[in-house]
C-alpha cells in the first residue's frame, strides 16, 4: 500500500514547475532550426580530411557549417526524444519489449517505402508505426492464447519481423535498382543521410512526445505504476497504454536513421537507466534521461566527427555506456564509490564505539576507582594484538576521545612499559551510551521478547550501533527506567552521562 | 510467366547450379539443427531473450579475434566470444543484483554495449572486407560455397565451412546425448537437481558456453539476429505438436531441412536474401502449429473452453 499512496501523492500533487522547465529545455532546439540556410552535403564534411583534431573540435563546437547544424539537431532532438520515451521504458520494465519493437518496425519501413515513393518519410512513419503495433499485438496474443512465454514469444517475433523487413528491403533494393533503400543505413544507421527533410517527423515526434508526457503525466504515471487504481478512479488504462505504444514506435522509427535497428533500444534503455541510478523521482528521471540522451548524442557525433571514420550510432551508444558508468561509480546517492566511502566511515564508527565500550567495561572492572587504565587491558579485553590496540587507540585519540598517559607505575602490577590510556569526557559519553543502549536491547529482549539471558549479546552487539536516541528513551519507557541488565551489570542513565565519568553510574536510585 | 514447377526447378536447372545450392541447403540445415538443438533448452529455461543478449554480445570478442590473428578461423574466434559471452553474462548478472536496475534494463543495456562495442571495433580496420557489418546482421550464407576447400592427403573433402559447422553440430549432438538427464532435470526442476547434487551453476555456464560455440559457427552464415529465430523457432513449432523432449528435439533434424530447402526455394523466386528467407518459412510453418497444433494451439485450447463450458453447465 506504500506505493499507492505516493502514486496518489503524485497524482494530488502534480509538480507544477516540471511542465515549466521541460516546455523550456524541449522548445529550445525548435528556434534553432528556423535560422538553417541551404545545407552543403554533409558527407563532404564528414570525410574532409583538413586541419588537426584540434581544428575538427573548434570547428564542431562553433556550429558553424549548415548540414552540420542540420545533423546536430536531429541527433539532440532525438537524444531528448528517445530519452523521454525511455523513461517510461525502463520504470515499466519494458526495455526487451522495446528491443522487439525496434526489429518490428522493419517491415512496415520497407512496405511504406514501396507505397510512397514522393513523400517518402510521412509514408515510412505510417507503415512502421503500424507494423510495430502488429508486432506488439502478436506478442501479447501468443502470450494470451498459446502456452508460450513471453521471452519466447518475444524474441519469435523480434526475429521474424526482422527476416521480413530484411526479404522486403532487399527486394526492393533490387527491384529499384539500389540506389533509393540503402539497407544499411536502416540497420548501423548513418549520420551523412541526415538531411533537413528529415527533421520534420524528428520534430514532430518530438512534440507529441514531450506534449503527451505533460499533459497526460498523472495519467501516465498511476496507469503504468499502479493500474488497477487507475481503473478504480476511472482512467482508461488500456488506451493510454495503446498511445505509449503508438508513441514509442514512433520515436523507433525517426531514430532509426541516426543509430539503426539495433541500436535503438540502447538509446532508449541507456540514458534512462544512467538518471535510474541518480533519482528515485519520475519527474527528475524523465528530465534527467533527456538531459543524458541529448549530451550523449552530441558526444557520439563529437567524436564521430573527430575520428573521421567511426559510425555515429554504435559511437553515441558508446557515449551514453560511458556515462553510465561514471554514474554508476559516482553517482551521490546509489554511486558505488560514494556508498562505499559511506560504508567505510560506518565500519570506522562502529570500531571506534567498539574500542569504547571495551574501555567502559575495563574501567568497569576497577568499579571507576580509576580514570586510566593500562593498554593491556583494553587487548585482553578485545582479544586483539597490542599492535592493533595501538592502531584503536590512535583512532580514537585522532577522533579526540581517548588520552595517553605515559605513567611507570606499578600499581596495577602489569608490565611496567605499559601505556596508560585515559578517556576523555566526550569519548566517555560515547562509550556509556554504546554500553547502555547494548545493555537496555538486551533487556528488552530478555523481558519483552522472552530470550534466554545467553542469547541476547550477538543481537545487542549489531543493534547497539544504530539505535537512536528517540528509540532508546522508548526502551526505557517501556522497561520502566531499569538500573540492572540481565547479567546483573548496571545500566548507565542519561544523568550519568550528563554528569560526567568521575565516579561511573551512580547505584543508588 | 513461370509455372509453380519451374519455380520449384529454377534453383536446381543445371549440375553447377544444383551443387552451389545442395552446398547452401546442407549448411544451412547444419546451422538450424545446432542453432535448434541448444536452442531448445535455451527456451525451456526460459532464457530466450539472454540467448538473444548473448548473441548480440559476443560480436566483440569475434571482432578481437579475427583483428588479432587476422583470419576466420573458428578456433580464436570461438575463444573470443566466449570470453565476450561470458563477459556480457556476468556483466548483466552483476547489475541485476549489485545495482538498483532491473533485470531487462541490465540486458539489454549491456548487450547494445556489447554490441555497438563490436561495431566500432570492427569500423576501426578499415581495411578488412572479409568481416562486413551488414554480414554480422543477416549472414551470407548465400556465399559459403565460394570458401575454401579442405584438402586432406589430397583429397578433396569439398567445402570446410560445411566441415566446420557440421563438426560442431556432432558435438552439440554429443553433448547432448551425454549430459541430457543432467540438462533434463537441470531446465524443468532447478531444486531437484540442486536435491541431487547436480552442479547447477556449472551446467548452466556449460549451456552458455555451447550457445557461444554455436554463435560463432553459425554467425558467418545467419548472423546475430536470424540466429534467435533459428534457435526459437523449431522447438516452439513442435512444442505445440508433440510435448515429449525427446521427441521435440528429434523434430529439429526434420524442421532444420525443411528450413533450408524451402529458404532456398523461396529466396530464388521472390529474390530474397536465404538466410533471412529461410526465416521466414520457419514462420510459416510455425503459424499453422501454433493454430492447429493438438497440444495447446489455439484451436485446440479454444474447443477445451467450448466443451468446458458445456460441461460446467447444469
Amino acid at each position: 500500500m506504500v506505493g499507492s499512496s505516493r502514486i496518489g501523492n503524485i497524482f494530488l500533487s502534480p509538480d507544477s514547475t516540471l511542465s515549466n522547465r521541460t516546455l523550456r529545455f524541449l522548445f529550445f532546439p525548435f528556434l534553432l532550426i528556423y535560422s538553417i540556410q541551404t545545407p552543403l552535403g554533409a558527407e563532404q564534411i564528414f570525410a574532409s580530411d583538413q586541419g588537426t583534431w584540434i581544428h575538427r573540435a573548434i570547428r564542431f563546437w562553433s556550429f558553424e557549417d549548415p548540414s552540420m547544424q542540420v545533423i546536430l539537431i536531429g541527433v539532440l532532438l532525438i537524444g531528448i526524444n528517445c530519452g523521454l520515451m525511455g523513461g517510461y521504458v525502463v520504470t515499466r520494465r519494458l526495455s526487451m519489449f522495446g528491443d522487439t519493437l525496434s526489429h518490428a518496425v522493419l517491415p512496415g519501413i520497407a512496405i511504406g517505402y514501396s507505397l510512397s515513393r514522393s513523400g517518402k518519410e510521412w509514408g515510412l512513419m505510417i507503415g512502421a508505426t503500424i507494423s510495430g503495433f502488429l508486432g506488439v499485438a502478436i506478442i501479447s496474443l501468443l502470450k494470451k492464447y498459446t502456452k508460450m512465454k513471453v521471452d519466447s514469444a518475444m524474441g519469435l517475433v523480434l526475429s521474424a519481423f526482422y527476416a521480413l523487413g530484411i526479404c522486403l528491403l532487399t527486394h526492393l533494393q533490387q527491384s529499384t535498382g539500389g540506389g533509393q533503400v540503402n539497407l544499411e543505413n536502416y540497420l548501423f544507421g548513418s549520420l551523412v543521410g541526415l538531411s533537413e527533410s528529415d527533421l520534420p517527423p524528428i520534430i514532430t515526434c518530438l512534440c507529441l512526445v514531450s506534449v503527451g508526457f505533460i499533459l497526460l503525466h498523472k495519467e501516465i504515471l498511476v496507469s503504468g505504476f499502479d493500474p488497477s487504481f487507475a481503473r478504480s478512479i476511472g482512467l482508461p488504462v488500456d488506451f493510454i497504454q495503446l498511445l505509449i505504444w503508438g508513441l514509442l514506435a514512433f520515436c523507433i522509427v525517426s531514430s532509426l536513421q541516426i543509430v539503426g535497428v539495433v541500436l535503438v533500444s540502447a538509446l532508449l534503455i541507456i540514458p534512462a537507466a544512467t538518471s535510474w541510478l541518480l533519482t528515485y523521482r519520475m519527474n527528475h528521471l524523465l528530465i534527467l534521461s533527456a538531459f543524458l540522451g541529448g549530451l550523449s548524442g552530441l558526444l557520439g557525433c563529437f567524436f564521430s566527427f573527430l575520428t573521421n571514420h567511426l559510425p555515429a550510432g554504435p559511437t553515441i551508444v558508446l557515449c551514453s555506456t560511458i556515462l553510465f558508468l561514471i554514474m554508476l561509480l559516482f553517482s551521490p546517492t546509489k554511486g558505488m564509490v560514494p556508498s562505499w566511502l559511506r560504508s567505510r566511515k560506518r565500519g570506522n564508527k562502529i570500531r571506534i564505539e567498539n574500542t569504547l565500550k571495551a574501555c567502559y567495561q575495563v574501567l568497569e572492572e576497577f568499579d571507576f576507582k580509576k580514570q586510566c587504565f593500562p593498554q593491556s587491558l583494553l587487548s585482553r579485553r578485545r582479544r586483539k594484538s597490542d599492535g592493533e590496540i595501538e592502531q584503536e587507540i590512535d583512532n580514537l585519540i585522532r577522533h579526540g576521545y581517548a588520552t595517553r598517559i605515559k605513567s611507570s607505575s606499578k600499581k596495577f602490577g602489569e608490565n611496567i612499559s605499559d601505556t596508560m590510556i585515559s578517556l576523555t569526557p566526550s569519548g566517555w559519553e560515547v562509550a556509556c551510551r554504546m554500553i547502555r543502549n547494548h545493555r537496555l536491547w538486551e533487556l528488552y529482549l530478555t523481558k519483552k521478547a522472552s530470550y534466554a539471558p545467553d542469547h541476547v549479546h550477538d543481537d545487542a552487539e549489531k543493534i547497539e550501533h544504530v539505535l537512536g536516541e528517540q528509540a532508546v528513551r522508548h526502551l526505557e519507557r517501556i522497561l520502566s527506567n531499569p538500573r540492572l541488565d540481565p547479567h546483573g551489570k548496571l545500566i548507565p542513565s542519561q544523568d550519568d552521562i550528563e554528569r560526567g565519568w568521575t565516579t561511573g553510574p551512580s547505584a543508588a536510585n | 510467366m513461370f509455372s509453380a514447377w519451374e519455380i520449384i526447378l529454377e534453383p536446381w536447372a543445371t549440375p553447377e547450379q544444383a551443387s552451389w545450392n545442395l552446398q547452401i541447403a546442407i549448411m544451412g540445415s547444419l546451422v538450424c539443427l545446432c542453432c535448434s538443438l541448444v536452442g531448445a533448452f535455451v527456451v525451456i529455461r526460459r532464457m530466450a531473450l539472454l540467448g538473444d543478449a548473448i548473441s548480440h554480445g559476443i560480436l566483440p570478442g569475434i571482432v578481437l579475434a579475427y583483428l588479432l590473428t587476422d583470419s576466420l578461423a573458428v578456433g580464436p574466434m570461438w575463444i573470443g566470444a566466449c570470453l565476450a559471452g561470458l563477459g556480457c553474462g556476468i556483466t548483466i548478472e552483476w547489475l541485476r543484483t549489485k545495482t538498483p536496475l532491473r533485470e531487462d534494463a541490465a540486458m539489454g543495456l549491456t548487450f547494445t554495449s556489447f554490441f555497438a562495442l563490436g561495431v566500432v571495433l570492427l569500423s576501426l580496420q578499415a581495411g578488412h572486407v572479409h568481416l562486413d557489418p551488414a554480414c554480422i546482421l543477416y549472414g551470407e550464407i548465400g556465399l559459403i560455397p565460394l570458401d575454401q576447400e579442405l584438402k586432406l592427403w589430397g583429397h578433396s573433402l569439398g567445402n570446410q565451412s560445411i566441415w566446420i559447422v557440421g563438426l560442431v553440430c556432432l558435438g552439440t549432438i554429443a553433448m547432448i546425448f551425454f549430459f541430457y538427464r543432467v540438462l533434463l532435470v537441470t531446465s524443468f526442476d532447478l531444486s531437484l537437481a540442486r536435491s541431487l547434487g547436480m552442479p547447477v551453476v556449472m551446467i548452466q555456464y556449460g549451456l552458455m558456453l555451447l550457445l557461444a560455440l554455436v554463435l560463432v559457427a553459425s554467425f558467418e552464415s545467419v548472423g546475430v539476429i536470424l540466429v534467435l529465430a533459428m534457435m526459437i523457432l523449431p522447438t516452439v513449432s513442435s512444442s505445440f505438436l508433440f510435448d515429449r523432449l525427446p521427441i521435440i528435439l528429434l523434430s529439429c533434424v526434420p524442421f532444420s531441412i525443411i528450413y533450408a530447402f524451402g529458404g532456398i526455394q523461396l529466396a530464388y523466386w521472390m529474390n530474397f536474401p536465404i538466410s533471412a528467407s529461410m526465416v521466414l518459412v520457419g514462420v510459416g510453418i510455425f503459424m499453422p502449429c501454433c493454430l492447429f497444433g493438438p497440444k495447446g494451439g489455439i484451436l485446440a485450447k479454444l474447443r477445451l473452453k467450448i466443451s468446458g463450458k458445456y460441461l460446467r453447465a447444469p
